[in-house]
Order: structure tokens, then C-alpha cells, then sequence
């Protein structure tokens, strides 16, 4: 199975969001590089804003994702809700 | 001549305290969490109080409840000075446009007479109610135990003194400062409020933290905060003309919502904790709960009259549904 991953930057607003994918994403495996977290998954990676604003302590627009993101892989499927990393085959 | 950049990865011999670390595990802390966890004063204190020699400076005994970990009270908005200055600093800014639209547009002048006058006799004595409830979670923020569970208190405290300004604002706009005598008058002598002023005057006195806690956030508040802004401000007085009014008490309406998540999840854990902790929050709230609807049954009857006893029994039973999902059944 091939990997997704998503890139953020390293600060106080991606901590929570970090948080929240190991939370999800029991298989995800996190690397903290200087300055950016780089979170790859084997084969799907799910974001969700409930989690998020769990370990944020109020409300999260899912687009604020962009401000601190780096890169990502993966086909991208996006809603209000959350994000999903997978390879469509 | 050629140069080589490399990365050079430094890892940080501590990412956070050491009292975090053992909490948490060794990773990069919340701000949220460094400015509440373990901050308490809990060893070395040596002599006791000389105005209480009874109890210990910090002592937990001083409440019924019993938590093996006081800081798992934890408030879901996170909240430390920075996050909780900002936010209230926002709705701060947004009151005073709304005061100002009201006031640059005339709009007062607009509301029907009877309507300005309900308004004045609910809204200019609750300011009264709203330092008692400053006075109250200060109390709880001095003598409860833990940082995570006192310092929502203060902030608590510093709203309900936030409130009762825009209350008293709200009074000098419509009715000037005699409309601030007068509600003095009603809270001091008016038959409808000295239900509410006993109430009060009797949380002042508990010398339970959370039973002041109980019997003020949970109960008094519980049930004003709906009935007094959201039935009868924006429900009542918005379908008779006078909307305007709402405008001027959004903060409180907003202020209930955000703090109730708090005051839910520190009813939740401690009832989670241990049956005698949820037996004796149930004996508080019942207790307590059964006052306050006493104590503004004649205030919600000044406005609706003879409907009165079925708004406010309806807004029992959403108490009582929202406390069922804490685990407090009641």
C-alpha cells in the first residue's frame, strides 16, 4: 500500500491539528523536522474538524488548514467535515 | 568553490517542564497547559491560616467533593490570560458597534413605550444579581483547589462584572440615570425581586466552593441566562418592537453558550469521578435548582403574567435534560 502524507508547519497553531491526526490516525507515524512535521499514513490519512476543535478549544474552519500547510500527497477529498488523504485506485 | 548547505537537526534537550512531561509525556506543550497544570501551591506550606486555623492555606477538604486529580477538571475552551483577554477583547469591540448603532440611529426612540419599560424593570435590577455572581466565583477562584479549575472562576467573575455593566449601560440609554435608582429600589424593595436578592444573598455565604458553584453557574444561571435573554429579550420583546433591545444584551446570550460547555464538563467529570461526588452534586442541584425557579417565577411573571409558570417550567425541563447529559441526573 502505498503512503499519503501531509506536511504542516511546526508551531502553536498546527499542535492541536497534529494532535488531532495521531488521534484519528492510530497508524499514522509523525516526524518533527526543523521548523515542519511531516505525518505519513499508509494509504489514507483522515483530518476532522470535530477532533481538531476538541484539542483546540473552539470552533475550526477546516480551510484554516492552509495558512500553515506545507504539502500534502495523496488524492485529496475535502468537505466542511473533514479531509482525506487515499490513492484512488 | 562549492558549498554544501546541510539541515542540521538540533533536538531540544527539554521540549516542555518537567511537571508537563510526566502529565503528558515528553512533546511540545499548550501554552494552555503550561499556564494551568500544577501551578498550585501544594508543599511546604507550613503554618495554617491564622483567620481559619482549622483547615490547611490550600486545602481541598474545604469542599465535599472529593478528586483524587483536581486538575482533571480541565475547561474545554482552553482558555489562559492571552486566549481569554483576545476573545473577550473581540466581543468587547462588537458591543460597543452595537451600542453605538443603537444610540447614533436613534433607534431607542423607536421602541414602544411599554416595551422600554419591561426592559428597564427586568434588565436594570439583574445588574445587582451579576455582581453577586462576581462576588461568587471569586470566592470559588480564592479557596477552590487547582489552577485549571480557579482560573475559569475569575474569568467567570470578571464576565458576570462585564455583564453588569452592559446592564447598567443598558439602563442609562433607556432610561437614564434615575432608571438605575430605580432598579436599585426594585432589587432592594420591589416585591418581584426579593425572592432573587434572598437567593443571592444566601450563595454569598456558602463556604462550599463547588457548592457555590453549583448553586450560582450551574442553577441561578442556568435558568436566568435562558428565560431572562433568551425568552423574554429576544423572543418577547423582538416580536413587540423592540429588537433594539437585543442588540444590546448579545453578549450575554453568546456568553451563556460559550461558558456552558465549561460548566458542563467540570459537572461531568467530578460527577464521573466517584457516586458519593454525583450524589452530592444531584442533592446540590436539586437544592438549589428548586430555588432558583422560585426565585424568578414573580421576575418572568412581571413580563408574561398568567404564562409565566408554563415558560418557566418548559425551561425546567431543558435544564433538566442538560444536566442529564452531564451523568447528574436529576
Amino acid at each position: 500500500m502505498s503512503t499519503v502524507f501531509i506536511a504542516l508547519q511546526a508551531n502553536e497553531e498546527t499542535r492541536p491539528i497534529i494532535e488531532a491526526i495521531e488521534i484519528d490516525n492510530p497508524e499514522a507515524v509523525v516526524n518533527r523536522e526543523p521548523a515542519m512535521v511531516k505525518i505519513d499514513a499508509p494509504g489514507h490519512l483522515v483530518i476532522n474538524r470535530e477532533t481538531i476543535e476538541e484539542q483546540l478549544g473552539r470552533s475550526f474552519d477546516m480551510q484554516e488548514l492552509n495558512i500553515n500547510l506545507i504539502t500534502l500527497s495523496g488524492n485529496v477529498c475535502e468537505d466542511e467535515d473533514s479531509l482525506t488523504l487515499t490513492w484512488r485506485t | 568553490m562549492q558549498i554544501d548547505l546541510r539541515t542540521v537537526s538540533i533536538q531540544p534537550l527539554r521540549q516542555t517542564f518537567d511537571h508537563l512531561a510526566r502529565r503528558f509525556g515528553d512533546k511540545p506543550a499548550s501554552r494552555y497547559q503550561e499556564g494551568s497544570y500544577d501551578l498550585q501551591a501544594a508543599e511546604n506550606l507550613h503554618y495554617r491560616p491564622t483567620w481559619d486555623p482549622e483547615q490547611e492555606l490550600y486545602d481541598t477538604s474545604i469542599s465535599k467533593i472529593v478528586m483524587q486529580d483536581w486538575y482533571a477538571l480541565k475547561d474545554p475552551r482552553q482558555f489562559y490570560y492571552s486566549t481569554y483577554t483576545l476573545t473577550r477583547a473581540r466581543q468587547q469591540e462588537n458591543a460597543e458597534a452595537n451600542f453605538a448603532f443603537v444610540e447614533s440611529r436613534g433607534l431607542v426612540e423607536l421602541i414602544p413605550a411599554e416595551v422600554r419599560q419591561a426592559a428597564l424593570d427586568l434588565l436594570v435590577p439583574l445588574r445587582h444579581a451579576a455582581w453577586g455572581a462576581n462576588l461568587n466565583n471569586t470566592f470559588i477562584c480564592g479557596y477552590g483547589y487547582s489552577v485549571i479549575f480557579t482560573q475559569p472562576c475569575i474569568y467567570h467573575a470578571m464576565d458576570n462584572l462585564g455583564s453588569a455593566q452592559y446592564l447598567s449601560r443598558i439602563g442609562l440609554l433607556l432610561g437614564g440615570t434615575e432608571a438605575l435608582e430605580a432598579g436599585k429600589t426594585a432589587w432592594m424593595e420591589g416585591e418581584a425581586w426579593q425572592e432573587l436578592r434572598r437567593y443571592v444573598e444566601d450563595t454569598l455565604v456558602l463556604r462550599d466552593p463547588f457548592e457555590s458553584f453549583v448553586a450560582q453557574n450551574v442553577a441561578l444561571d442556568g435558568l436566568l441566562y435562558p428565560l431572562v435573554y433568551a425568552r423574554i429579550v429576544d423572543e418577547h420583546f423582538s416580536a413587540n418592537g423592540g429588537s433594539s433591545v437585543t442588540m444590546l444584551t448579545q453578549f450575554m446570550n453568546d456568553w451563556f453558550e460559550e461558558t456552558r460547555k465549561w460548566i458542563d464538563a467540570v459537572m461531568k467529570v467530578a460527577a464521573a469521578e466517584s457516586d458519593a461526588n454525583r450524589e452530592q452534586l444531584q442533592a446540590w442541584t436539586i437544592a438549589w435548582r428548586d430555588r432558583a425557579v422560585v426565585a424568578l417565577l414573580p421576575i418572568v411573571r412581571q413580563v408574561f403574567g398568567a404564562q409565566a409558570e408554563e415558560i418557566v417550567s418548559e425551561q425546567l425541563d431543558a435544564f433538566n435534560a442538560r444536566l442529564d447529559k452531564t451523568g447528574v441526573v436529576i
